[in-house]
C-alpha cells in the first residue's frame, strides 16, 4: 500500500471513529455568564503604567527643580 | 454612532448587543473544535472576553465576525494545549452520529486515542478539516494561517496519526 492509499485510509478510519457535531445550537444565553466575568475582572493597572509613575516619581525625586515645569505643562 | 464604533469605544450595551448576536456561531464554532458542550460555554465566555479587553484595537469597518471567530479559534487552542494530555474525547459528541460499524471497536478506541495526543495545532485543523469537513480558506482565515499551510499541517496530523496508530499496534488496514 502506497503512502497516499494509507493517508486516505487514516482519513477514513478518522472520520469513522469521531463522528462530526451535529448539535452545535446553543441552547442557552450566556450573557448572565458573561456579565458575571466582567464584573469579576478588577481593574488592574497595566506594568507599564506603573513604571511610567515610577520613572516620573523617581525624575522628580532627583530633579526637584522639573517640577513648577511639569506643573506649568499640566 | 453605529453599534460597532460604540463597541469599539466601550459601549457596555453595544458589547451586549454584539454579544446576543454572536454567541450562537462563536459557540457552535468552538464546540466542533473542543467537542465538549460546557467547555465549549465556557470558551465562549472567555472568547468575548478577550474581545472586550481588546475592543480599542478593533477597527469599526471591519468584519466582527471573522475577528470573533479569530479569537474563539485562538481560545480553543489554548484549551486544547492546556488540556492536551487530560480531555477525553465525551462520548455524547463523539457517538453523536454511530460510528461505522465496518470498524472495530478496538481500532475505533486506538485512532481516538492517538488523535488525542496529537499537538493541539495539528489537531485543531484535522478537527475541522478532516472530521467536521470545513473548507480550508474558512480555517486558514480563523487560525491566521495560508491555506497552504492548512493543507500541509492536515498532512502532518494524517502521517503522526498513521506512525501512532502503528506503534498502538492498530490493525490500519483491517476493517
Amino acid at each position: 500500500m502506497t503512502n497516499k492509499e494509507n493517508s486516505k485510509e487514516i482519513e477514513a478510519l478518522l472520520k469513522a471513529a469521531i463522528a462530526p457535531v451535529k448539535d452545535s445550537e446553543l441552547r442557552r444565553d450566556l450573557w448572565p455568564q458573561m456579565l458575571r466575568k466582567l464584573d469579576e475582572q478588577p481593574s488592574r493597572v497595566p506594568w507599564f503604567d506603573w513604571a511610567l509613575a515610577g520613572i516620573l516619581g523617581a525624575t522628580l525625586f532627583l530633579f526637584p527643580g522639573a517640577i513648577p515645569a511639569l506643573l506649568y505643562h499640566l | 454612532m453605529e453599534l460597532l464604533e460604540r463597541f469599539a469605544a466601550g459601549d457596555l450595551e453595544a458589547f451586549e448587543a454584539l454579544f446576543r448576536q454572536h454567541q450562537r456561531d462563536v459557540f457552535a464554532w468552538i464546540v466542533r473544535i473542543v467537542r465538549d458542550r460546557g467547555i465549549a460555554e465556557d470558551l465562549t465566555v472567555e472568547t468575548f472576553w478577550r474581545i472586550y479587553k481588546s475592543r480599542s484595537r478593533f477597527y469599526p469597518a471591519g468584519n466582527f465576525r471573522a475577528w470573533a471567530r479569530r479569537i474563539a479559534t485562538n481560545a480553543a487552542l489554548d484549551h486544547l494545549r492546556a488540556a492536551r494530555r487530560e480531555t477525553e474525547l465525551p462520548e455524547d459528541l463523539a457517538s453523536a452520529a454511530a460510528p461505522d460499524p465496518a470498524v472495530r471497536r478496538e481500532t475505533r478506541g486506538r485512532i481516538r486515542q492517538a488523535f488525542f495526543q496529537l499537538p493541539a495545532k495539528y489537531r485543531l485543523v484535522a478537527t475541522l478539516a478532516l472530521i467536521e469537513e470545513e473548507p480550508y480558506e474558512k480555517i486558514a482565515e480563523a487560525a491566521r494561517i495560508s491555506p497552504a499551510l492548512v493543507k500541509v499541517r492536515v498532512f502532518r496530523a494524517v502521517r503522526i496519526l498513521r506512525k501512532k496508530l502503528n506503534s498502538l499496534g492498530a490493525e490500519v488496514g483491517a476493517k
